[in-house]
């Protein structure tokens, strides 16, 4: 079996498995529609922290000791920790992992990080060179809102293609045996751009970066939307949805329904007043460690398309008038 | 848009042999940097994305949000209008009494920005919370809650302005061209 397929996509030879996954998450995101499935609920949005970053990196840490954990003594230790974030120069991460004492790469792909993450953990098990690695990301509403928009207390109305950061953490133990799911291939993403400078409207941006590394992967593996149980991308909230089965349908694959969106699974946008849906790097970390996994873990699926999905802007690129970019990353996961 | 989808559908053709420099889509043999065609779009389909995109994205009514905004900011005047009444009949002068009433409209905004009730006032009503001075201290307000974990000095002294910033300094140079314009009018003879 070849490792390298198609134009951009990797097939794991002895695919590596998710051992255990956790997923700690605030108030809000408790509230949701998959409320009871998450490990975790901090009700307190600061964490027992003083800012809001600091709560972030305490998500992080709690998700990780509990993936660890959860994962048991019959896995190796894990050796190397592949996480990121949202904040500038990756804050929550580092300041979040430091206790943890291991060595770690620090990703950014935006809110695609936990793919980023997942394949680059997964090839490094493959590889021979862990036996067992964590992947790891967070997001936090009060510091992403605080870094790319406004501070909280200050008044203003969102759009309805608006998303919601997720507060939370998702982490999970990638190892060589155990678990009932592997990362069988995976398809990094390119970063593509068609010109959109509106922010609040990401999932207009990030739906073609979603649509080119979804039908790059099918392409490359020869197979169609109908070999998945689900292709499910990371926060393209409804406008995105919409846009990326139309962008789809045009390049030859009809994605209805088998498209689910991490992020319009995670909130009830009526109800819970998030319009378009939810976002942050947490948005497709949780849902796939309390929803995507389990479903695959038992069976009732057996193989899905994760892909994560991300903005590339700052608001240094904003500002100077720069478009916003999008990233998606194709992770498959199927059960075993 | 039509052409748009065209486009689209365009990117789902199988390469033909020799194409492009080794069968590498994009690469024109002797051309400059390597650039697969559908990484970016060029301006004409950008453009025509942008006009999709507005097609699929809901917007808020806008004869709604100006209902809304209209009923907020006529309570907050009719509020104001209220504390100048009021000022006047216990016999401040009209100059004290507009002071009294701004002070006290800058001084609502911020507790309630402080109680995290502003933003929800602001949400519902819009411009109409927004434009009133009740909006301008509502955006010195939130900066200065919000950064005063970054400390007295970079956090709040640099950064309570970030968000008024723009309207004081353009607010003032304005002011100060409208004088300019007033001053020259008055040498001519106008005023």
């Amino acid at each position: 079996m070849e490792t390298i397929v198609g134009k951009q996509s990797i097939q794991f030879q002895e695919a590596p498995h998710i051992v255990s996954a956790a997923s700690v998450v605030g108030k809000k995101e408790s509230e949701g529609p998959l409320g009871k499935l998450f490990d975790q609920i901090e009700e307190d949005p600061m964490v027992g922290q003083a800012s809001w970053e600091e709560a972030e990196s305490a998500l992080q840490k709690k998700a990780a000791l509990l993936a660890m954990e959860k994962a048991g003594s019959g896995v190796p230790p894990v050796r190397y920790l592949f996480s990121g974030d949202l904040l500038g120069q990756l804050i929550a991460t580092s300041f979040g992992v430091m206790d943890l004492k291991l060595p770690l790469f620090g990703l950014y792909g935006a809110c695609s990080t936990i793919g980023e993450a997942l394949m680059l953990g997964a090839m490094t098990v493959q590889g021979g060179y862990s036996e067992a690695v964590l992947a790891l990301t967070s997001s936090h509403f009060g510091s992403a809102e605080k870094q790319f928009r406004y501070p909280l207390e200050y008044g203003g109305q969102r759009p309805l293609s608006a998303t919601w950061t997720v507060t939370g953490s998702g982490a999970f133990v990638l190892a060589r045996s155990g678990g009932k799911a592997r990362i069988t291939g995976a398809t990094p993403g390119r970063v593509i751009d068609y010109g959109l400078k509106d922010s609040m409207n990401m999932g207009a941006c990030m739906a073609p970066a979603a649509c080119d590394t979804i039908c790059t992967h099918l392409e490359d593996f020869g197979r169609r939307p109908s070999d998945y149980d689900h292709i499910v991308t990371g926060d393209l909230g409804s406008v995105g949805q919409t846009i990326l089965l139309e962008l789809a349908g045009k390049r030859g694959y009809d994605l209805t329904g088998k498209h689910l969106d991490c992020g319009m699974l995670i909130f009830d946008p009526e109800a819970q007043d998030t319009h378009a849906g939810g976002s942050g790097c947490a948005c497709s970390a949780v849902t796939l460690a309390a929803y995507l996994l389990p479903k695959l873990e038992k069976g009732e699926w057996k193989r899905i398309l994760f892909v994560p999905t991300g903005a590339l802007l700052s608001t240094v690129s904003y500002n100077e008038g720069q478009s916003v970019p999008g990233i998606a990353h194709a992770v498959v996961i199927e059960h075993c | 848009m039509k052409e748009f989808m065209e486009h689209e559908q365009g990117k789902n053709r199988r390469e033909q042999p020799g194409e492009g420099q080794a069968g590498r889509p994009g690469v024109q043999p002797g051309s400059g940097p390597v650039i697969p065609p559908d990484v970016q779009l060029n301006e004409p389909d950008k453009q025509q994305y942008g006009e999709y995109v507005k097609q699929v994205t809901p917007t808020h009514s806008l004869g709604l949000q100006m209902l809304k905004a209209f009923v907020t900011g006529g309570v907050i005047c009719c509020i104001g209008q209220g504390i100048l009444n009021y000022a006047g009949s216990i016999g401040l002068e009209k100059d004290a009494a507009g002071a009294w009433c701004s002070v006290a409209l800058v001084l609502a905004s911020v507790i309630l920005t402080g109680l995290n009730i502003f933003p929800q006032i602001a949400k519902w009503g819009g411009a109409g919370a927004l434009v009133p001075i009740t909006g301008f201290a509502n955006s010195v307000a939130a900066p200065a809650i919000e950064y005063q974990k970054e400390g007295q000095v970079f956090g709040i002294g640099c950064k309570i302005f970030t968000i008024a910033g723009p309207v004081i300094l353009y607010g003032i140079f304005t002011s100060w061209i409208l004088g300019l314009i007033y001053w020259i009018l008055g040498l001519a003879g106008v005023f």
